[in-house]
């Protein structure tokens, strides 16, 4: 089966130990995680895991089945690129200097729709929201400047479809 | 219960019970309705058991020779009682040492909360003297594990543990608590734990799905059950008897489901799986309906999942949805508990009998019988074989004992051989195949079912494994009646060596210790015994004392267990020889 790439959302419990309990069920399957993020959710006290990783369908369901499987998630899905609105934010580090001697350098930040966050005497810092390709096309048109500091955060994503946590939270406490 | 019948302002003016952490961990479980623990002290779990000595008449605490000794014997007690097992360690080492019996319990559902002491909080990260992360060691092989870092965290905590690992489909808990939080004081109250909103242990019953199952258990022409530990962890003997008797299916088990049915029941095939019964294996690939209740499709009982049972269609009754598509894709999911699923689905299925299918089955038993069996029963050489230990073992049990079993050779043949009136009856270490489970687990089991005769069967390495044990039964008076089958081999691995490693025996011979003069040593009577005629007094001798009992059996040294589903192959191919 041909290897897809899943966004795996979950929403836990604001636990302790439950990074580890979760990266465990990939590892175990030698699955590599792409990237995860780790923030809080629109309900108070419930923590939510954006994974992404490789793998074919099947495997994905078993995933998201023993995720679920851990007492402290309360749900988990996955979905494909198609069903969900997702970015990726990427802080670029470069040299002041570059940014008054070169002009394409404004035109490619410009262009790019990315953003100056700081500028000072030594480095200016742009910030670029967006799809992966997207960054990477910048970081390459960058490249060629020289890139002092480069970082990219974990993919973040909200879904098309009605997750429904609170209904489920209700449910269980009955 | 006094306490509800008072009105609710004596409740409230009610004194606060202001004590140390260590106090309530033992007021918890007592409250918990524990009254026996097994363990080992050490510098971080002394307060705790300053408490243990306070409160002995309470709650009994059993001391181990290890501390894989009390998990094992923790699950023995869980696996006889049908109530959660409670193993308590130090930390570092003290807590290293539970993780294979932790692990065997994750992997065969069981049961048990583990407590250890941890170095105090503001140690925690420093390398101190028996520091060990046991949160990041335990989390793969634990439900749930919490680490306890302030006092008034232990009662919430550990109401929640137990309540976690017996609900839904069991397993074991480990709860982590720094010195200072047991040193440290706070008003006690004990609530228990009745639900955790992030956890749904049972899932609800979907009529659709019923429907559905029995709509395809009722066109059936070959249909055939394989039943595993879920029903007896579920308390569902009585149900799935009635399932069974209606549906008149065929039905064989699976090793750890095992004494769930008698073994006198017509409709009981006997054991799936590599060293299972030729009818059951044969025939999973023949069936027109396969139905898997309570059981996983572990690989020891499939075989090459390529070929397992692709011309039937499978129904599969699971409380663990997890569980569901993960190794055999499923026509139908019945989920649920199954003593709910099996008595809502009762009423939906035709009352039927299938005695050209069943014919099958004793077609097959005959072959099983004249190529195997026989000779294993009653076996026209000389050396004594495993199975007419447990053939005479029976006799005089009349198949109502519990027997206990290894890892191995002799695992398998006391798994094939024994008979079994009640269930509760098999315990050994089925998915993570552990040496050396049997002796402390025959001791936990024993305690938990004090009227019931508890029999471990062990193998001469597995015995060498946990050996320090009979010390525990030295200290307690235990009456546990051990038989070592001693070939002199670590006898499965060599049995694989001569069958797929050209009978090249590295490092598989054992040169064992006088087991006799060890037994002296701890004060057990035992006996040897290597001739036919005096095997089957021997075992009488033993059934009928009223104290722990060694016999070491001397077997035949390269015997081998068949059938066998070798490595890879499909269960239709299994070998008889």
């Amino acid at each position: 089966m041909e290897d897809i790439l899943y966004t795996i959302s979950v929403y836990t419990e604001n636990n302790l130990g439950l990074l580890n309990r979760i990266a465990t069920i990939f590892l175990k399957r030698h699955i590599n995680i792409e990237s995860l993020t780790v923030s809080s959710s629109e309900i108070e006290g419930v923590s939510r895991f954006i994974i992404v990783a490789y793998m074919p369908e099947e495997q994905v369901k078993k995933i998201v089945k023993q995720i679920e499987k851990q007492v402290e998630v309360i749900k988990a899905y996955y979905h494909t690129n198609e069903d969900s609105i997702y970015l990726q934010s990427a802080l670029f580090k470069i040299k002041s200097s570059l940014l008054f001697d070169k002009r394409q350098i404004q035109n490619i930040i410009k262009k790019s729709n990315a953003q100056i966050v700081t500028v000072n005497r030594e480095f200016f810092v742009v910030e670029k929201s967006g799809r992966k390709e997207e960054i990477e096309q910048l970081y390459s048109d960058f490249l060629p400047y020289g890139i002092m500091q480069f970082v990219r955060s974990g993919r973040i994503s909200v879904t098309k479809d009605e997750m429904r946590i609170s209904d489920i939270l209700k449910k269980q406490l009955n | 219960m006094e306490t509800t019948t008072k009105p609710k302002e004596v409740i409230d003016k009610k004194e606060k019970l202001n004590i140390t952490g260590a106090e309530a961990v033992v007021r918890c479980l007592i409250e918990e309705g524990v009254d026996l623990i097994y363990g080992y002290p050490g510098g971080a779990i002394m307060p705790v058991y300053d408490e243990f000595y306070k409160f002995k008449d309470e709650l009994h605490h059993v001391l181990t020779r290890h501390e894989q000794g009390a998990v094992h014997a923790a699950q023995g007690y869980a696996r006889t009682s049908g109530r959660v097992g409670v193993a308590i360690a130090t930390s570092g080492p003290g807590a290293t040492n539970l993780i294979t019996g932790i692990a065997d319990a994750q992997i065969d559902s069981t049961p048990v909360v583990c407590i250890t002491g941890q170095v105090a909080s503001h140690l925690l990260g420093s390398d101190a003297f028996q520091e060990t992360d046991i949160i990041s060691l335990s989390t793969p092989v634990t439900k749930w594990n919490y680490q306890i870092t302030k006092a008034h965290e232990i009662p919430e905590v550990l109401a929640k543990a137990f309540y976690i690992a017996k609900s839904g489909r069991p397993g074991p808990v480990l709860i982590d608590i720094t010195k200072d939080a047991q040193f440290g004081e706070f008003d006690f109250e004990y609530t228990p734990c009745k639900r955790v909103r992030s956890y749904n242990p049972v899932p609800e019953i979907e009529e659709s799905q019923l429907i559905e199952a029995a709509k395809i258990i009722n066109a059936a022409k070959k249909p055939f059950v394989v039943w595993g530990q879920g029903i007896v962890l579920g308390k569902a003997e009585k149900e799935f008897q009635d399932f069974i008797e209606k549906s008149g299916i065929p039905c064989a088990s699976t090793l750890l489901g095992l004494s769930a049915m008698s073994t006198e029941h017509p409709l009981n095939k006997g054991m799936v799986g590599m060293h299972g019964n030729y009818a059951p294996n044969v025939l999973t690939n023949e069936c027109d309906v396969l139905l898997g209740i309570g059981m996983r499709f572990d690989d020891r009982v499939t075989g090459n999942l390529k070929t397992y049972a692709k011309q039937a269609k499978v129904i599969h009754f699971e409380i663990d949805p997890a569980e569901v598509d993960k190794n055999v894709k499923t026509d139908v999911a019945v989920l649920g508990d199954v003593k709910e699923t099996l008595t809502a689905i009762l009423s939906k299925i035709e009352k039927k009998s299938y005695p050209e299918w069943e014919k099958r089955f004793d077609e097959l038993y005959d072959i099983e019988f004249k190529e195997v069996i026989d000779d294993q029963l009653n076996p026209k050489t000389e050396g004594l074989t495993m199975a007419e230990v447990i053939k005479y073992l029976n006799e005089q049990t009349r198949g109502e004992a519990v027997v206990v079993s290894d890892v191995g050779q002799h695992q398998m043949i006391a798994s094939r051989y024994s008979a079994f009136k009640q269930s509760n009856s098999k315990i050994t270490s089925g998915g993570l195949g552990t040496m050396g489970f049997a002796l402390p687990a025959a001791i936990g089991a024993k305690m938990g079912a004090p009227h019931r005769e508890v029999v471990a069967i062990i193998g001469d390495g597995c015995f060498q494994m946990t050996i320090q044990e009979l010390g525990t039964i030295l200290q307690t008076d235990v009456a546990v009646k051990i038989i070592i089958l001693n070939n002199e081999f670590l006898g499965m691995v060599r049995q694989w060596q001569e069958l797929f490693f050209d009978r090249r025996y590295a490092y598989t011979t054992m040169v064992n210790p006088d087991f006799i003069k060890i037994a002296e040593g701890y004060g057990i009577q035992a006996k040897q015994v290597s001739k036919r005629e005096d095997l089957k007094g021997a075992i009488k001798e033993m059934i009928a004392s009223d104290k722990s009992y060694i016999l070491e059996v001397r077997v035949v040294q390269e015997g081998n267990v068949f059938p066998m589903i070798p490595t890879g192959a499909s269960v239709s191919e299994i070998r008889l020889k």
